[in-house]
């Protein structure tokens, strides 16, 4: 008996019975569906947190205080034994540790801007000038700050654009008195517009010389070091280096942690592919779910036909002839439900994100793949037992079964 | 052309064996026309399947043109009732989602016949029963009469040299159970081999040899002149 003819019969079955072989679909649809949106979600997550980390500038270092080893969490620093890390630090290393382009000393916290009787609670970051090419952010109107003004602790600061638009509006804003924290401070530029970032808002920040920041902040610490290497291949004997500097200036103790960029992307990309995995696989117990539907149906489909069966196979259908024509009901099915669910699941995920900006989306080829060939499998699967059950009916006790 | 030896069948119904089948030995030669009779219960369906390849017998020796067929397997069994026999049943037995025509494809289909091909050896057949203004029509669209015409047309379509018919005038009127035994006698004399079961006397009366069952043995078998 050729294929076709046994689809054709096959595919008349399901037609016979639209409502039924629907809701049956309906089960494989809907878990095919979710797999598919499920691991979109899990995929875009992962995308977008590696490209905003690669866009903060390639091939960082973080250097902050304290030990955290990588195994036991946070060790907190104990009193007496840790050296804070210092300006000095920083510009050791700018100029003795080869391998870096750049070594650039941060302190950061939120704070208080005022200009006329308009305020606004504010990112205040101190830093060097080279954060603009460390971090990929540069100034649009006016200047940025210079090594003279954190030698001098110049009193001038740089607004990110929200900022300026909440104080200024589309008022000139260079040359303008601001006070912070009770400080007069003189505004030099305006930063490039940039936008949110991993849920921060990048233009919502005030940058003033690392110097004058530490003063606002009453401390003479660096809470952060970045550190850039030009190519990545060196990030491991730059992370020598700056810890064989670091460690001469803090009495040979290693009470710094050194993170690196690729490090940070590895744990997040292991963090997401475990919860795209976790979430993939809850879809796909959905799924399972949908296949044990098909059997069900399968079952009652085999025994509403026993006697088909039995008329079938007097006429000279083989065992063979009868699992054909039941494995090809169940898989056209699955196969069918499977198509219907990609196209539902792809159709969300590409129109999810033009609703929801916060839940990117990325549609994989491995997951529309995997999730297809996943239903055909379940419609094999638990297309099996029903099939063989009618294929081993005997032709005798069917025909007399009413 | 068929030959059953010593035929027996039991069944298991729980602790116990029933004898559905005692030592039946019989040959059916080429060309024959054959009523069975019998009181209902005796054994003729059972023999009926047992000669028809959709049953096995419990002991004894069926052969079928020469081939025993306890040593065959299902498949071949299967390609055996798609060739050589034609079933004729009480109840018709029509596949009820196809048309008249389709159904009568079904036995074609299971040969490996494609689809243009099975339809021009179906169309003539259901002509010969006189079917063919109603060709695409349901079963449950035709009178009784006419699905058995259906059935037999099936039973014909792969030109089996046998054609065995269980009761198939019990469920039909008697204008249509006289048509249908017509169209039954006239294939009989193209030469194709014959088995009606029935509890007619009119219809063993039109065949040439009558076979009484009765508790599961052969207890009569004349040829009538
Ligand atoms: N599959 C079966 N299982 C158990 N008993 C059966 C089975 N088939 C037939 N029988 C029994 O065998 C006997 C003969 O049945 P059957 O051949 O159908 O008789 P008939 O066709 O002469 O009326 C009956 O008593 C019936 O109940
Ligand atoms: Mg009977």
């Amino acid at each position: 008996m050729n294929f076709l003819e046994t689809f054709r019969v096959s595919f008349e079955a399901i037609l016979s019975n639209k409502v039924r072989s629907g809701l049956t679909m309906l089960g494989v649809i809907i878990g095919v569906m979710a797999v598919i949106l499920l691991v979109s979600i899990g995929e875009g997550a992962r995308v977008y947190i590696t490209k905003e980390l690669t866009g903060l500038g390639t091939n960082l270092l973080i250097i902050q205080p304290g030990k955290t080893s990588t195994s036991g969490g946070f060790h907190p620093p104990s009193a007496g034994t840790v050296r804070k890390l210092t300006y000095d630090d920083a510009q050791a290393l700018k100029r003795r540790a080869w391998l870096l382009t750049d070594a650039v000393p941060l302190v950061f916290g939120t704070g208080r801007i005022k200009f006329g009787n308009l305020g606004r609670d504010t990112m205040i970051i101190g830093t060097t000038p080279e954060f603009q090419r460390v971090r990929n952010l540069y100034v649009d109107t006016g200047s940025f700050i210079s090594q003279g003004d954190v030698d001098s602790k110049a009193k001038i600061v740089v607004l990110g654009t929200k900022v300026k638009e909440e104080l200024f509006g589309d008022q000139n804003a260079l040359g303008k008195v601001v006070m912070l924290s009770d400080a007069r401070y003189r505004v030099v530029g305006v930063m490039r517009k940039k936008g949110t970032s991993l849920g921060m808002d990048i233009d919502d920040v005030v940058y003033v010389p690392v110097t004058s920041g530490q003063e606002l902040f009453d401390t003479d610490a660096l809470f952060e070091i970045i550190a850039s290497t030009p190519r990545a291949e060196d990030t491991d004997r730059a992370i020598a280096q700056i810890k064989d500097i670091l460690m001469k200036r803090h009495a040979h103790k290693e009470d710094f942690t050194l993170q690196t960029q690729g490090a940070m992307l590895d744990t997040m990309n292991t963090i997401l592919g475990v919860l795209t995995a976790v979430l993939g696989g809850i879809a796909g117990i959905s799924l399972l779910v949908g296949g044990i539907g098909i059997m069900n149906i399968m079952l009652v489909s085999v025994r509403e036909r026993t006697r088909e069966i039995g008329i079938r196979k007097a006429l000279g259908a083989r065992n063979k002839d009868i699992m054909a024509q039941f494995m090809i009901e169940a898989m056209t099915l699955s196969g069918a439900g499977g198509i219907i669910g990609i196209l539902i699941g792809v159709g969300l995920a590409l129109i999810i994100p033009v609703f929801i900006d916060v839940l990117p989306t990325s549609v994989s080829a491995w997951s529309i793949l995997m999730a297809f060939t996943f239903s055909a499998a379940v419609g094999v699967f638990f297309g099996v037992y029903p099939a063989r059950k009618a294929a081993l009916q005997d032709p005798i006790q069917a025909l007399r079964y009413e | 052309m068929i030959e059953l030896a010593n035929i027996t069948k039991t069944y298991r119904m729980g602790e116990v064996d029933i004898t559905v089948l005692s030592d039946v030995s019989l040959k059916v030669r080429q060309g024959e026309l054959i009523a069975i009779m019998g009181p209902s219960g005796s054994g003729k369906s059972t023999l009926m399947n047992i000669i028809g390849c959709l049953d096995r017998p419990t002991s004894g020796v069926y052969r079928f043109e020469q081939r025993e067929i306890s040593t065959l397997s299902d498949d071949e069994l299967a390609s055996v009732r798609n060739v050589k026999i034609g079933f004729v049943f009480q109840t018709f037995n029509l596949l009820p989602r196809f048309s008249a025509l389709k159904n009568v494809e079904v036995p074609l289909i299971y040969s490996g016949v494609p689809a243009r091909v099975r339809r021009e050896r179906a169309i003539p057949l259901l002509e010969q029963v006189g079917l063919s203004e109603r060709m695409h029509h349901k079963p449950t669209e035709l009178s009784g009469g006419q699905q058995q015409r259906v059935a037999i047309a099936r039973a014909l379509v792969n030109h089996p040299p046998l054609l065995l018919a269980d009761e198939p005038t019990g469920n039909l009127d008697s204008r249509s159970g006289e048509e249908i035994l017509k169209i039954l006698t006239g294939l009989n004399k193209q030469g194709v081999t014959i088995i009606i079961v029935t509890h007619d006397p009119g219809v063993a009366a039109l065949c040439k040899r009558n076979i009484h069952l009765k508790d599961g043995q052969i207890v009569g078998d004349q040829v009538t002149a």
